[in-house]
Formats: C-alpha cells, structure tokens, sequence
C-alpha cells in the first residue's frame, strides 16, 4: 500500500530506486533532513557576494580535515622525529609536498573566509536577534579555529613554531599565583618539550576537530531554524505565500547550491594560485625561521605569530605592564576576544543592515576594518616605534568600536527598511 | 488508573541525583586533568643538577643545562665583586627590585656567597644565548666602549649585563638576568634547583 499522502523520497526515479529511498525512510529520516536543510529551506532570494564565505568555510573544514588525516600518516609527534618527519612529507612522500601545503594554506584560507564571513555579519546585521545564539556558536567557531591553528603551529617543530608557543604558553604565567603551575600544568614540563608537543598533537587531531564539527552542526542547525539573514537584514518569515513558503524565499538546492559551487571554483582558482606558486606567501603563511628545527637554546631575531593572530598580539603589546605585571596585556587580548559574544547586545541601532544605517554607523565599521587590519600589521612587526603608539591608538579603536556602539548606534540617523527585499 | 505524583518527592530525588552525579563527574575528572602535570620521567629530567666547582678557576665560568635552560656559573674575582657597585647609575634595575631572582639572591652580588654568580643564560629580551665578556674596557669588535665594567653581552640585540647579570640603561632587554633556585650542598658543589635549607 502507498500512502498518497506521504512526502516523496528524496530518490525519485524509476521503480526501484523509489523504492529503495521508501524503504531507507522508513528507517532514517534521509528525505526529511535533506528537505530541512537543503531541498526545501528557503533562503531570502536577495544574497549577494558576502554570503559565499560560510560555504566556502566548510569547504575548507573538510579540506583541512581530508589533508590533515593524510598528513598524521606520515608524521612523527616527537621532538626528535617532528621536523624530520615533516621534511619527509615534503621530499620523499608522493604528492606529500601537495597535501602539506594545502593544509598549511588552507589554515590561513580559513581564517580569511572566517573573518569574511564575521564582517558580512557586522554588515548586514546577522549576529541581531533572533540570530544571536547562531552568532555565539559562529563565535565559538572562531575561538575552536584559534586554538586549533595554534596547537597546530607547534607541530612542524620548527623554531618559530617553539617560540610562538613558548611565547603564548608564557601568556598564561602572567596570571597572579597560579600563573607559574598553570604554564607547567599546560606545557607537562619545565619548557616546551617532547611532552607538550606530543598533548598538543592529541589536541590537534582529534580534540578540537571534533569540538569543530560540533559547533558546525549547531551553527547550521541554528541558521537553519531561525533561516537566513539577507543584505536587507529584514525577516522574509513574515511575508509567506499561499504554500507557507516566504514569498522573496528561494529553495537552498537548487538555487544556491549552484551559487555556491560557482563561488568555490573562484576561491579554488585562488587558493590553487598560493598553493602552487606561493604556498608562503612571502613569510606570512609559513615564516621563514620555521625552516629550521626548534632550538631550545636559540630565540629567532623576531618573533611574531602568523598573521592571523596578530592583531591580538598588537593589542596583547599595546597594554604596558603596571603595578608588577603583565597581566594587564593578557586580560586585554582575552577581553578583546570575548567582547565578540556580546556585540548582538551591544548593537541597539532599530534596522539590521549598513543599507539603512546612518553614517555614523557605516563610518565606525570602516573604521574598525581598516584598524584591525592596521593592528594585524603592527603584530607582525617589532615592538619599536611607530608600531608600539600605532598599537596603542588602534587597541583603543578597536575597544571604542564595541563599548561605544550601544551609545552611537541609537544616535546613529537610520533610513526605514523596505517591507520586502530589494535587490 | 490516577495514581497522584508526588512532584516535591520527584523533585528532591532529582535534585540528590543531579548532586551526587555532579560530584562523581568532579571526581573522574581528577585523573584525567591530573594526567597533564609533569610525569614521572619529566620530574626526574628536571630534577636538580649537581655542580662541581672544586676546579672552577677565579675569573672561570661552568655552563649546564637545567630543565632545557642553559645555567652559568661564574667563580668572580675579588675585583670582579668589588667593579660591582661602580656603576649603579648606569644600571637599569641595579636593586634588582623588577627582577626574577629567589629572595636570598636579592643583593648587592645577587648571590648566595659573592663569589659565585649563578645566572640562567637566557636574555631577558627574547631568550638568546648572552655570551661573558669579563675583561673589563673596550672591545676588539668594537661592541664594547672603555667604560665597560666586564659583563655579559647578548649577540642577538646588543643587551648588556654587568658581572651579577643586572642589565644596563638603554638596551632592549628589560630586566636582569634570571637567577634559578640554587644552594651549596658543601663548599664544593652548588645544586642547581634546591633552595638553600630544602631537601632535593
């Protein structure tokens, strides 16, 4: 017997396979996550070029993923083998060369589409109720991905990779009184050794892939329950047709599933380009001291994280020590971080999107783009002047930008937002 | 069949079983953030380490490792200690009141016995290797001008110390250099690691 009323299996087609999907439903809801998340969620007709990162971002998850799991078949966690075995990828394992340098590239992609995809939110107003939880687990994201890159820094073993992690492991022994138990507690040893590398390859592989994977799934589901934000940052739920469905809404498949794929071959012609013609980009993807083995007894000249983390960095050096310690430094990079969790709150401005913000709006999130990336270049460079004061000005920017935002984003003259999306 | 629930009974059995879960959770936790701590092996590797000094030359200095950190020891002249207090004014923390030292090396020579000087050899800028310049005066490199009082100059930067490792005025390093926990097991040997009065 064929219920007429029963949804159509996601397998259409003959005989058989209709079957075959009927059977597998009445077993697993495949056709109904399949119509939830991809055939039948309706997302606002109106995205434009910001709303390509997120997919790219998962792209570059699974990448990452795929890569990392060929790459831990050849690698040694030990301090004696780590360096040898990673130059052993690189000369001797077939492709490895290949699959190394997406991995290291595909680290610094990452976080280029992650802080993409944060702006387009900032611009359009997506981290706003009812989208705040799905921007704390966007935020979350961001923070898994950062103690990601930097467990994953440690593991080439090369000298840089010591000293940034002696350098950030050293962070936490700014912290009064149990600072100095903490750093043994986190490193197992008296200095970064054998030991740390070996906990921070563990953490590497397969404790933060999976808090990634978690957070993703929640993230998603959390997008797919309250849908989509759009660049008019206005609700399309509350204009349905007569099938339910909102009017300026389009299915995700097949709609932006092909939208999609024609972004990501772009972001691949990209990504292809520094893979196999600047896989270092100059120093800034892979820094040059990392070509030789970490050395305990030797400092590079310089020390300076990759580049992603150095804004932070600029503001972790930015704050001057007082009162006997460095901790203040500490707090402000922790803080500068966590303030992220509290911007759906801090914003009171009455429209969601820069197109119908006032100008002081737009004017304040130019100003933070451009500071952040000025801040991201203060940390790659020494502390001496102009970086130390340039430092110092954008970290007041920076923090300006968020506690100041619940005062001028009321101020701020919006235009009314349209009842249906524009283009 | 209305048999009548008894919520506060329900809720009180919820509430033990949330506790006792709770503290169960606390306790399996232990081992497995305890697993973290320095093994076994670790502690042995970074346990004290045991100098003789019995041929040490006045004016010599010994160089170890200790928990991965390069450990100089410096038998000073007796002109070597009187030089110290000539050039305070040049020094940046010449009390030594910002720097990393145990309490019994806080002084004038920042040492147990004036005599030996025991430093880690890691620059307080960004950790490079200070290599000892003692003779006194200028330099064949030139690095070094006619007032140098003898000390230690870090290649990397250019950070200078004076001969109980302070560091000078106008220099990139911040503070003096680090002096670990050490004491005298009898005249002979210094343990790097013991303080003074304390068991290995």
């Amino acid at each position: 017997m064929v219920d007429p009323n029963a949804v159509t299996s996601v397998m259409r087609g003959p005989g058989r396979l209709a079957r075959l999907g009927a059977w597998i439903d009445e077993r697993f809801p495949m056709t109904q996550l399949w119509n939830e998340h991809v055939g039948e969620y309706y997302a606002p007709k109106n995205f434009n070029f910001w709303y390509y990162f997120g997919s790219i971002a998962l792209f570059v998850l699974v990448l990452q993923i795929v890569t990392g799991i060929f790459l831990t078949m050849s690698y040694k966690p030990s301090a004696a083998e780590a360096f040898g075995s990673v130059e052993y990828i690189m000369r001797d394992v077939e492709w490895g060369w290949l699959i190394r340098y997406m991995h290291s590239t595909g680290a610094s992609a990452f976080f280029i589409v992650v802080y993409l995809h944060m702006f387009r939110a900032l611009l359009y107003g997506s981290h706003r109720k009812p989208r705040e939880l799905l921007w704390i687990f966007g935020v979350l994201i961001y923070l898994a991905l950062m103690a990601e890159a930097f467990f994953g820094y440690l593991l080439p073993w090369g000298n840089m990779s010591y000293w940034g992690a002696q350098v950030i492991v050293s962070l936490f022994g700014t912290f009064p009184l149990i600072g100095d138990s903490l750093i043994e507690w986190i490193r197992g040893d008296y200095f970064i050794s054998d030991i740390t590398l070996n906990r921070f390859f563990a953490l590497h592989v397969v404790a933060l892939p999976l808090v990634l994977i978690f957070l993703v799934v929640a993230h998603i589901l959390a997008l797919h329950e309250v849908g989509s934000n759009n660049p008019d940052g206005i609700e399309i739920k509350k204009h349905k047709g007569l099938d339910g469905h909102p009017l300026d809404g389009i299915t995700f498949h097949p709609y932006y599933t092909v939208k999609d794929l024609w972004g990501l071959s772009v972001f691949l012609v990209l990504f292809a380009g520094v893979v196999f013609f600047a896989p270092e980009m100059g120093g800034l993807f892979l820094e040059p001291p990392n070509f030789e083995p970490a050395n305990p007894l030797l400092t590079p000249p310089h020390i300076a994280p990759v580049w992603y983390f150095t804004p932070y960095y600029a503001i972790l050096r930015a704050v001057p020590a007082f009162m006997n310690t460095q901790v203040w430094g500490v707090l402000a990079l922790f803080a500068a971080v966590l303030l992220l969790f509290f911007v759906p709150w801090l914003d009171k401005s009455p429209v969601k999107s820069i197109r119908y913000r006032g100008p002081i709006y737009k004017a304040a999130l130019m100003v933070f783009a451009a500071n952040f990336v000025m801040l991201g270049y203060c940390g790659l460079k020494p502390a001496v002047p102009p970086y130390t004061k340039m430092s110092v000005v954008g970290t007041i920017i920076y923090f300006a930008f968020f506690l100041l935002m619940p005062w001028y984003s009321r101020r701020d003259r919006t235009k009314p937002e349209p009842t249906r999306v524009t283009k | 069949m209305t048999e009548a629930i008894d919520k506060g009974r329900r809720q009180l059995l919820t509430a033990a079983t949330t506790l006792t879960g709770a503290v169960g959770v606390a306790f399996a936790a232990v081992p497995f953030l305890s697993s973290w701590k320095p093994s076994a092996r670790a502690k042995a590797e970074g346990a004290p380490v045991e100098i003789d000094i019995s041929k040490l030359e006045p004016g010599g200095m010994l160089k170890i490792q200790w928990r991965g950190k390069p450990v100089l020891v410096v038998r000073r002249t007796a002109e070597m200690v009187k030089s110290l207090g000539n050039h305070d004014a040049r020094l940046r923390d010449p009390g030594s009141d910002n720097s990393k030292q145990p309490d019994y090396a806080k002084n004038a020579a920042r040492a147990i016995k004036p005599e030996y000087l025991v430093l880690l050899g890691v620059c307080t800028h960004l950790g490079c290797l200070p290599q000892n310049r003692f003779a006194p005066g200028a330099s064949a490199d030139g690095v070094l001008t006619a007032d140098w009082p003898g000390g230690f100059f870090c290649p990397c930067h250019g950070s200078k110390f004076d001969l109980s490792g302070r560091v000078f005025a106008g220099v990139p390093a911040p503070i003096n250099l680090e002096i670990p926990p050490y004491s005298f097991a009898d005249d002979a040997h210094i343990v790097i690691g013991v303080d003074p009065g304390k068991e290995a």
